[in-house]
């Protein structure tokens, strides 16, 4: 059994914060110096779980060096991924672990201000966290403060989330200045996914070479993995980076069918075939050659009998309706790719529908003012690539023998109410 | 012999209103794609394109063209 539990307790039942000082004892109040936790962190080589894999202790270090004005920590609870629950469920089990990790690193870059934000319309997750942050305020220490964000996908990027502190949108904005530069408020900021505070806290009390006794030499550590799809018990997971997909799949209860492929980071990330997957790793290391990555730790097993070209435009149709719409970029190309591929799913014939895909990738990837269109490229991408028979099939004017069948993938009902504040 | 400087053309692609005015001046860095927006060479441009560089800078309707000069500045990736 891979499962391990270091995070995430094995029960799952939520911790209050006398649990949580019971389990992981108070918080060290001697003073573990800044740069000495930022330097543990360094030893330790963690890097953000919230799908860039940035080396955590570079972003520390940025925000640490600006000593013009206080800093701002925040914690990145948006999870705007759907096929991602990783985070809900550490804010619902752990909050007390996440704030304490927040708390070190507030003190660590000398920070004097705690914000949480989170998805709005999650009333549970809302209520968990108002409760956490209430049961805090007994203790000494930075208040949390609670910040709602649109359900959106992209106002869960970082400049979206700091703009809409600032009073804005919840839309990404031009860069520089970075966020670690001005912030929130002005203010140099540093913004880390709910998971990685997890580890920070972790790191700090129980220091680097524990952290890195799981894990690889280039990726130790835990982490939490949302496995989905194709598999008898679907759910969250804490499984030791570099633990091979093939055991992450029977972790999660097995597959339910013979596999086709996986889809890993989620809706924002790519297409594994299942030859790939077969020998590969939780890790972006093994990952890489197949063009993949871990992004946020969402996998969704896909199985034979399956078209995964109707699958990835459920997916594309979806992504371009979560866009700003503030860059021309992504607001014609995300929606030509996503007719595109429904085209190609629905058996146009020709192999016109193929060229245009690879032509508007070349010509999309990396132009937004966000990384949204550069997700979409690698989807489709990795789409054409490992349903390579379905893409040849589709193109000779044969549409799939068999519809989706299985409730694979999740996607939020479209919500035109919503707004950007 | 002409210098490469590492003076690089930017766009802010949330400004751009993809009128193209860059792609026609400047067809040595720029080029559209298929709706029109700019595509810009990411490499460092030679030093001695700077001064039609620096007419299509100001010709930009919304000013969303920038010269920048790459000095090792501190990269952090956008996180979700």
């Amino acid at each position: 059994m891979t499962v391990v539990s270091r995070i995430l307790p094995r029960d799952g039942r939520p911790k209050s914060l006398a649990d949580h000082r019971a389990m992981f004892g108070a918080p060290d109040s001697s003073g573990e110096g800044g740069t000495d936790l930022i330097a543990t962190v360094r030893a330790a080589r963690l890097t953000g779980r919230g799908g860039a894999s940035f080396p955590t202790a570079t972003k520390l270090a940025a925000v640490a060096a600006r000593s013009d004005r206080a800093p701002v920590v925040v914690i990145n609870g948006c999870e705007s991924e759907p096929a991602s629950s990783k985070d809900k469920t550490l804010l619902r089990v752990v909050p007390h672990l996440v704030f304490d990790g927040a708390a070190r690193a507030a003190a660590a870059v000398g920070a004097r201000r705690v914000i949480l934000v989170i998805e709005r319309d999650r009333s549970s997750s809302m209520e968990n966290a108002r409760r956490a942050i209430a049961e805090r305020a007994t203790e000494r220490g930075l208040p949390v403060e609670l910040v709602e964000v649109p359900q959106r996908f992209v106002s869960g990027e970082e400049g979206a989330i700091v703009h809409h502190l600032n009073g804005g949108d919840a839309k990404p904005t031009a860069t520089p200045p970075r966020i670690f530069e001005r912030g929130v408020d002005g203010r140099p900021t540093l913004l880390s996914n709910v998971e990685t505070f997890a580890h920070i806290a972790q790191i700090a009390t129980f220091g680097a070479a524990w952290f890195r006794e799981m894990g690889t030499a280039d990726e130790p550590g835990t982490t939490l993995v949302t496995v989905s799809g194709a598999v008898h018990a679907p759910g969250v997971y804490e499984v030791p980076m570099g633990t091979s997909l093939r055991e992450l799949v029977l972790t999660a209860g097995g597959a339910t069918h013979r596999v086709a492929a996986l889809l890993i980071g989620g809706y924002y990330g790519s297409w594994l075939s299942q030859a790939s997957a077969r020998d590969a790793l939780l890790s972006n290391e093994s990952l890489r050659p197949s063009g993949a990555g871990l992004g946020c730790g969402a996998v969704v097993v896909f199985p034979e009998g399956e078209c995964g070209l109707h699958a990835t435009a459920d997916i594309l149709a979806w992504l371009s309706g979560e866009i700003a719409g503030q860059c021309g970029p992504c607001v014609h190309g995300l929606p030509a790719i996503a007719r595109a591929t429904r085209a190609l799913a629905a058996g146009a014939p020709g192999d016109a529908a193929v060229r245009l895909l690879h032509r508007w990738s070349a010509q999309l990837d990396g132009r937004g003012g966000c990384r949204m269109p550069d997700g979409a490229v690698r989807l489709v991408r990795s789409a054409l690539a490992v349903f390579a028979d379905d893409v040849a099939r589709h193109s000779r004017g044969l549409p799939c023998p068999a519809p989706a069948t299985q409730d694979l993938i999740r996607l939020p009902p479209p919500d035109p109410d919503r707004g950007w504040r | 012999m002409a210098m490469r400087s590492k003076r690089r053309l930017v766009v802010d692609i949330i400004a751009c209103d993809g009128r193209g005015l860059c792609a026609e001046l400047l067809p040595e860095l720029v080029h559209l794609d298929d709706w029109g927006y700019p595509i810009i060479d990411a490499e460092p441009f030679d030093d001695k394109l700077l001064p039609i560089v620096k007419r299509a800078v100001a010709a930009c309707p919304v000013r969303a063209l920038r010269v920048v000069e790459d000095a090792g500045e501190v990269r952090q990736r956008a996180s979700r």
